[in-house]
């Protein structure tokens, strides 16, 4: 990388440069070397980061009008849907903005299980990512719980008591958790105050993910390492640029039609109803994005198990590049993590799915069998596969397939699904 | 093949789409802007009607308007007479007391003294009006600036006589 | 192409999967009557919201309040659209309290455009008092707050029928065919003719359902209108910006893919 060779046109720019290198960053990320043969699934980093800035520029324009008081909370939001102007565009925007955040969130996560880009080198850039998956939950759920009504108070409630699941210490940690003997008002206004922050440590741990990501450089589809001088890349700016913008306005468009024609598709009706905690809806659902780990949690019949399920779930996903032991990076050349992966996305597709019924019956036989299922993918069969599957041979560049050179049939037939 | 870039660059396609683009961030910029203008609960609130028959003559009343006090005072003949006995040239801020009470008895202006803020002190002062005492200014009957540090008279603002028993501030 | 398939596959499973989330348990399928505010070009009919507001306030508002509308959003752009004038008169109908006044009093006094409307109760607790202990629902975002929505609505007011032979009911409760475990504290609210229609349209029962409903739906969602017209406006600069991004991409794209 020629980041040291940099030097600035003006002055001023060189002045500015030698105290704080801004201007040498700026030609980094301008420079920066992608490869050339990245799909349209690589396209949701970049989402992402306008997802979060976005959250946070509307966040902070409704933290302008919201009142975090357990009283008046529910009354302010009516406040900014029906006084401040344009108060309805941002607080739809907000609320389906999760939502688009946490669809790019898994297409993105996906993708990386696909193409194997948690695998060495970048470890590190996969955990980093799932602690921000982390946060990103923590901040949602809290954000949930701010408009105070019945699902917020009693998603809230239900999830808070999971941790009486402790042992010995368990109740203890729950008042503390809300500041009183049930969720109310302390409780309110403490996740007000942490769903502020939490956006601005995803932030900088975005950074530091994309940091991580540009020592290595990007992974590609065919899962080869390229060297960063290889010509089967291209500067950042402006070829990924544009397509990162392209790929942005096609989700805009989805995301549109959200907020201006169903702005309350994704969300339960019962959250317009005032939090009563003398009154329990009758089924209590988080937000669609939270369904599968709600399904595992339930899952269990032990309280503390269920906890631990479903902060195992989590933390599997966490240790997956030492679980996925395969030398083979792309799934494009794995026929059977190929198949094992498909059934991974029904899986969780399922687990969602029984999530937002109700915990008896045959859906509850099913959240188990796919609970079972899914810690069996990441404990078992993808160590196994490692060490057992018989992988296709990866080619040596991005061009040999094209010159002809391919020693291998299956490989032609690869490269035009790239 | 040709790396003639740049004459491709000022290509068409890329100034639409920029123009296009800059369309976008205004649309996308303005109700971010917007949202901080006063809301329509605000906005309701900018008129304020004062039902004034209670108040006898030589009496003042306080009124809560778009967040700020008001007074209202009924004068009296003697109020009246020694505000347009005051001799412009005088005046700090020259204004006529017909101009800033178009029904002489009725005298209403933001009680907000026009140097730092202070809500001044009603019967007070040495020209028979108000006096703020956080820095000592002293308006007359008319409610101008005789002495002190205020630069302007107390502000009156828009209103008028609904009917003989109703202002309506705003 | 493909790409282009691949995501229109995610969206429409994203959406299915968006629609099935909500258990629904409906007993039987709703009504569905047509209503002028659906789909992209949903609009409210002026003189249905006029309607619906007299029969709110000769009906409904006997028990259930609308907490979070302002006399003002009467006159407002989007909604009935009362004139100015009209809009003040209404308000000036109800009492307001307001006060404390400089003896430390309260006091009520005529509401005017900037108050919120009025309950017919003083808080929660005598509403439930008052209706044989099931609260009487504030309708400000109601058809926001019931799986249907505004079919949901209309529905309960038209599903009043005689109970099955099996159920039998205690005083003050009535059998309703679209209310979950079809059992409900409010007596049938609407019959033809209870309310008169001061532009003269026939007052049956549907006609009144659908006023209300309607109006309902304007009060929960009073911006809808705004919302369609900018939506729309917003989709298609979207779509025309996306084909401009996208030829430009495939022009830069060009100047390297000849260089293989």
């Amino acid at each position: 990388m020629s980041d040291h060779e940099f030097t600035p046109k003006s002055k001023f720019g060189k002045w500015f440069n030698d105290r704080l290198p801004l201007l040498t960053l700026r030609n980094h990320l301008t420079e920066y070397p992608t490869p050339k043969n990245l799909n349209y699934w690589w396209t949701f980093g970049a989402i992402l980061t306008f997802c979060l800035i976005a959250q946070i520029i509307t966040g902070v324009i409704l933290a302008m009008h919201y009142v975090a008081n357990s009283g008046l909370a529910f009354e302010s939001v009516e406040h900014i849907m029906r006084d401040v102007n344009y108060g309805w565009l941002i607080r739809y925007f907000h609320a389906n903005g999760s939502s688009m955040f946490f669809l790019a969130v898994y297409i993105h996560i996906f993708r990386s299980l696909y193409y194997g880009s948690h695998k060495s080198p970048r470890e590190l850039i996969w955990v980093i990512g799932m602690i921000i998956y982390f946060l990103m939950m923590m901040t949602a759920f809290m954000g949930y719980v701010l408009p105070w009504g019945q699902m917020s108070f009693w998603a809230a409630t239900v999830i808070t008591n999971l941790f009486s699941a402790v042992p010995f210490i368990g109740d203890s940690i729950t008042n503390w958790l809300w500041g009183g003997f049930a969720v109310g008002s302390p409780t309110l206004t403490r996740f007000y105050a942490l769903h502020y922050l939490f956006p601005f440590l995803i932030l900088g741990l975005v950074i530091l993910h994309i940091w991580a990501l540009h020592i290595p450089g990007n992974n590609n589809p065919i899962g080869i390492d390229l060297k960063h001088s290889s010509k089967d890349k291209v500067p950042f700016h402006p070829y990924i640029v544009i397509k990162d913008l392209y790929a942005l306005l096609i989700f805009l468009i989805i995301f549109a039609f959200f907020v201006f024609y169903s702005p309350n598709l994704l969300g339960h009706p019962d959250n317009y109803i005032e939090a009563n905690p003398m009154v329990t809806p009758n089924h209590i659902v988080p937000e669609w994005y939270l369904l599968p780990f709600y399904a595992i949690l339930r899952s269990i019949p032990d309280k503390l198990f269920g906890v631990i399920a479903m902060f195992g779930s989590i933390f599997v996903l966490v240790i997956l590049p030492w679980l996925d032991t395969s030398k083979v990076r792309s799934a494009i050349f794995r026929p059977l993590y190929k198949q094992f992966y498909w059934f991974l996305v029904a899986d969780v597709l399922i687990l969602g799915y029984v999530g937002a019924m109700p915990a008896e019956g045959l859906y509850l036989l099913v959240a188990r069998i796919a609970t079972a299922y899914y810690f069996l993918h990441f404990l078992v069969i993808l160590p196994v596969l490692g060490a057992k599957e018989k992988t296709l041979d990866v080619p040596l560049s991005l061009t040999e397939p094209i010159l002809g050179g391919s020693p291998n049939e299956s490989v032609i037939k690869k490269r035009e699904e790239i | 093949m040709a790396e003639d870039k740049k004459t491709n660059r000022r290509d068409f396609i890329f100034t639409a789409s920029y123009a296009l683009g800059a369309v976008g961030v205004g649309a996308v910029a303005w109700p971010l802007i917007d949202q901080m203008n006063p809301d329509a609960s605000v906005k309701a609130l900018a008129s304020t009607e004062v039902d004034i028959s209670g108040v006898e003559r030589g009496q003042s009343i306080t009124v809560l308007w778009r967040g700020k006090p008001v007074f209202i005072r009924r004068r009296t003949d003697d109020e009246i007479a020694k505000a347009k006995e005051v001799d412009l040239k005088e005046l700090k801020h020259p204004e006529k007391d017909e101009d800033r009470a178009k029904n002489p008895e009725w005298l209403v202006m933001l009680g907000v003294c026009t140097h730092l803020g202070c809500v001044p002190l009603g019967d007070k002062g040495e020209y028979g009006g108000w006096f703020c005492p956080c820095h000592g200014s002293h308006y007359d009957t008319s409610g101008r600036i005789r002495k002190g540090p205020a630069p302007t008279n107390l502000e009156v603002p828009k209103y008028e006589f609904v009917n003989s028993n109703t202002i309506k501030i705003g | 192409m493909k790409n282009i398939f691949k995501s229109i596959l995610f969206f429409t499973i994203f959406l299915i999967y968006g629609f099935n989330s909500i258990a629904a348990e409906q007993s039987h399928k709703l009504l569905e009557p047509s209503w002028s505010f659906k789909g992209f070009f949903g609009k409210f009919d002026r003189a249905q919201l006029q309607r619906g507001y007299q029969v709110y306030t000769e009906v409904c508002s006997a028990c259930h309040s609308i907490k979070y509308l302002s006399y003002r959003n009467l006159s407002q752009p989007g909604g009935p659209e009362f004139s100015d004038q009209q809009a003040k008169i209404i308000a000036s109908q109800f009492e307001v309290i307001d006060g404390p006044n400089s003896e430390g009093e309260m006091f009520t006094r005529p509401a005017r455009l900037s108050d919120k409307f009025v309950g017919p109760y003083a808080n929660e607790q005598a509403a439930t008092a008052a209706n044989g202990g099931a609260y009487p629902p504030d309708m400000s975002v109601l058809v926001k707050a019931r799986q249907g929505g505004a079919n949901y609505i209309y529905s309960v007011l038209m599903g009043y029928e005689d109970p099955p032979s099996e159920i039998n009911l205690d005083d003050g409760v009535y059998y309703n065919k679209y209310m979950p475990g079809n059992k409900i504290k409010m007596a049938k609210p609407l019959s033809a003719g209870v309310v008169e229609y001061t532009d003269g349209t026939n007052a049956s029962e549907e006609q009144m359902a659908k006023d209300a409903v309607a109006f309902l739906a304007w009060a929960a969602e009073p911006h809808l209108e705004a919302r369609h017209k900018i939506g729309f406006k917003a989709i298609i600069y979207l779509f025309i910006i996306t084909v401009l991004v996208y030829f430009s991409m495939k022009k830069l794209w060009s100047r390297i893919e000849s260089k293989v």
